[in-house]
């Protein structure tokens, strides 16, 4: 078997496939704090709470009402969504002719509220998922082991991130959608309905959000914990790929997450900070971050 | 940050006393001074030594924030690397607590000019996510890093002798070095705020374009007024591991950052004396409710969201506004 600078293959390969998985959860992330900053303005600090709402309503589905993970995939977001509507009709409206800043002040708030009753209530340990039988098993690649449960994550990330850039850059939808974050007073004299359009992208970027927590409940312990660390990493990547181009999050988010696992392989103390140093050196180059226009 | 009404606006039109600072705040400094003379006498001065430190973590805050315009959301950082260094500095290098506090204060500032430098290239939101995310790049240094103790943090800090004279085991008599602290912190605060360098300041905020057409090197204001507020941080969070004896890695986390931010959010953003009334509720609210686990998270989100919604110039703003006077 060869060897590359020392690194057995199954180990730079195994690292690399969880750089992947990783970068899976920062492409759908940040899409969707992309989509929902593009029209709202916010910086949505709920995101990574909403993100473990999806992980808990994927679990509290099969221990309370014993239906399994091919639904929950389905039923879930759509559910987390509709909370995001209510929170959006309910309280972050109400910022829109503020400061920008209110907004991610408000949703810091909610999410402080939303992990504390589950931290109450759940306790911090973590919840085991167990991985639906179609996941269990893998394939072997011949230069490594691939397990169905990750191949899964990635082509599931990436099928619904190719569908959000369909739908926003391919759509009569998402044409108004664009319209609306350049100008939405011209939009809404066209007779749009952008306060409409302005909750639905916010439920439809929460509703990512909860898309991620699905994937994540098998593989991660559901833990009302695990967004708050991983928001903050999703922040690093939003600044460094800016939040202009859809495909620019999606390459972005992935692209770190590959760089994440080789750092992994070869100086495994860096790997809790190599973004952020990358989002140093993009600060000091290219402030508007690799696809993001000025300011 | 642009708030709808602007308490400042009306201080021009106040008298003024001795010097040069209105009648009404000098009145309330020294109603202060003596408040917190008599304070350990009535209350528990470990209890009031911990106010006085985030107070003045809060007044740093509100400098950049409520004078600057600026949300930082990583404040921890400058906090809690002072708290690591200035208890490093004692433990180990076994330096008197003036000393080691300086240290954990020298720090902060390189820190500060450090992450500053890099943050101001960015506006608004995306400023607040750059310091946020140098914040975390610290905790995760702050765990793995040798000499902050990892999970354990630094334990059985000593308090020394101050000047290598003076024993502070005595919670008194330390008090009163915590409170020659906080009172030189605040005053100096209070002296930027009102010098011609705050003037620039509050410029900057209210139209930064007029600024810099008006010639003002905005940049420089801001990394300056960003590396102030950082080594004041690290005083409080330097003279906080004194007074606990204890650095861990809560100063450093994520939530130290969004609790600063809600005490000069309560207190009352741009006001001189919010921060305090804040950094005292949050405090009060957190030892009281201390038993209850996790309802202090849920409280502190309560809070944030009601704030944000229903009083957004803090409980001092709306004073001000009742008086028609600034405080």
């Amino acid at each position: 078997m060869f060897e590359l600078l020392g690194i057995p293959p199954q180990v730079l390969f195994g690292q690399l496939l969880l750089g992947l998985i990783n970068g899976s959860f920062y492409a759908v992330l940040s899409l969707g704090l992309a989509v929902i900053f593009g029209l709202l303005n916010i910086i949505n600090f709920t995101h990574g709470a909403q993100y473990m709402l999806g992980a808990f309503g994927a679990w509290m589905l099969l221990n309370y009402l014993g239906v399994g993970y091919w639904w929950a995939v389905f039923i879930v977001p759509p559910i987390v969504g509709v909370t995001g509507i209510v929170l959006e009709r309910v309280l972050i409206r109400r910022l829109y002719h503020l400061d920008h800043l209110y907004g991610l002040l408000l949703t810091f708030g909610l999410a402080l509220i939303i992990v504390g009753f589950f931290r109450q209530f759940f306790g911090v340990s973590g919840l085991p998922y167990p991985p639906p039988p179609l996941l269990t098993g893998g394939h072997n690649l011949g230069f490594m082991y691939l397990p169905n449960s990750r191949a899964w994550v990635i082509v599931a990330s990436l099928i619904v991130c190719l569908a959000t850039w369909f739908i926003i850059e391919k759509t009569r939808l998402g044409a108004y959608l664009r319209a609306a974050t350049e100008n939405p007073v011209m939009v809404g004299a066209f007779g749009i309905n952008v306060p409409l359009l302005v909750t639905l992208t916010y439920g439809f970027g929460v509703a990512l959000a909860g898309f991620a927590g699905v994937l994540a409940a098998p593989i991660y312990a559901v833990n009302p914990n695990m967004g708050a660390d991983l928001i903050i990493v999703v922040f690093a990547v939003v600044v460094i790929g800016g939040m202009g181009s859809i495909l620019g999050s999606i390459l972005t988010g992935f692209g770190l997450g590959l760089i994440e696992g080789l750092t992994r392989v070869f100086y495994p103390e860096g790997s809790a900070v190599v973004i952020f140093v990358i989002m140093a050196l993009v600060l000091l180059v290219k402030p508007a971050g690799l696809f993001g226009r000025s300011v | 940050m642009t708030t709808d009404t602007n308490p400042i606006a009306i201080a021009a039109i106040t008298s003024v006393g001795a010097a040069g600072m209105p009648r009404h705040h000098f009145a309330i400094f020294a109603a202060l001074f003596v408040f917190l003379i008599a304070a350990p006498f009535l209350l528990y001065p470990i209890f009031v030594m911990k106010v006085l430190c985030f107070a003045l973590f809060a007044c740093a805050f509100n400098l950049l924030l409520g004078y600057g315009g600026l949300l930082s959301f990583g404040h921890a950082a400058y906090f809690g690397m002072a708290s690591y260094v200035s208890a490093h500095a004692a433990k180990v290098w076994g330096l008197t607590p003036e000393l080691a506090i300086i240290a954990g204060t020298l720090v902060a500032a390189v820190l500060g000019l450090a992450i500053g430098s890099l943050a101001i290239r960015r506006h608004g939101i995306y400023f607040a996510m750059v310091t946020l995310a140098f914040a975390q790049m610290i905790y995760f240094f702050s765990l793995q890093a040798a000499f902050t103790g990892g999970e354990d943090g630094i334990q059985a800090v000593p308090r020394g002798h101050l000047f290598g004279l003076i024993d502070l085991r005595s919670s008194e008599v330390l008090y009163f070095f915590v409170l020659a602290i906080f009172f030189a912190g605040i005053l100096l605060i209070y002296r930027i705020i009102h010098s011609p360098f705050g003037q620039v300041l509050k410029a900057i905020r209210e139209n930064e374009p007029r600024a810099i057409s008006l010639g003002y090197r905005v940049n420089r204001y801001k990394l300056a007024v960003f590396v102030l507020s950082a080594t004041l941080a690290g005083v409080a969070g330097a003279t906080k591991a004194i007074v606990f004896q204890l650095a861990s890695l809560t100063d450093v986390y994520w939530t130290m950052s969004g609790e600063v931010v809600l005490m000069t959010l309560l207190g009352g953003m741009g006001t001189v004396f919010g921060p305090i009334v804040g950094a005292a509720v949050i405090v009060t609210m957190q030892n009281y409710l201390a038993t209850f686990g996790d309802w202090v998270t849920i409280g502190q989100g309560i809070i944030f969201v009601v704030a944000v919604l229903l009083f957004r110039e803090g409980i001092i703003g709306v004073l001000a506004k009742w008086i028609r006077k600034p405080l």
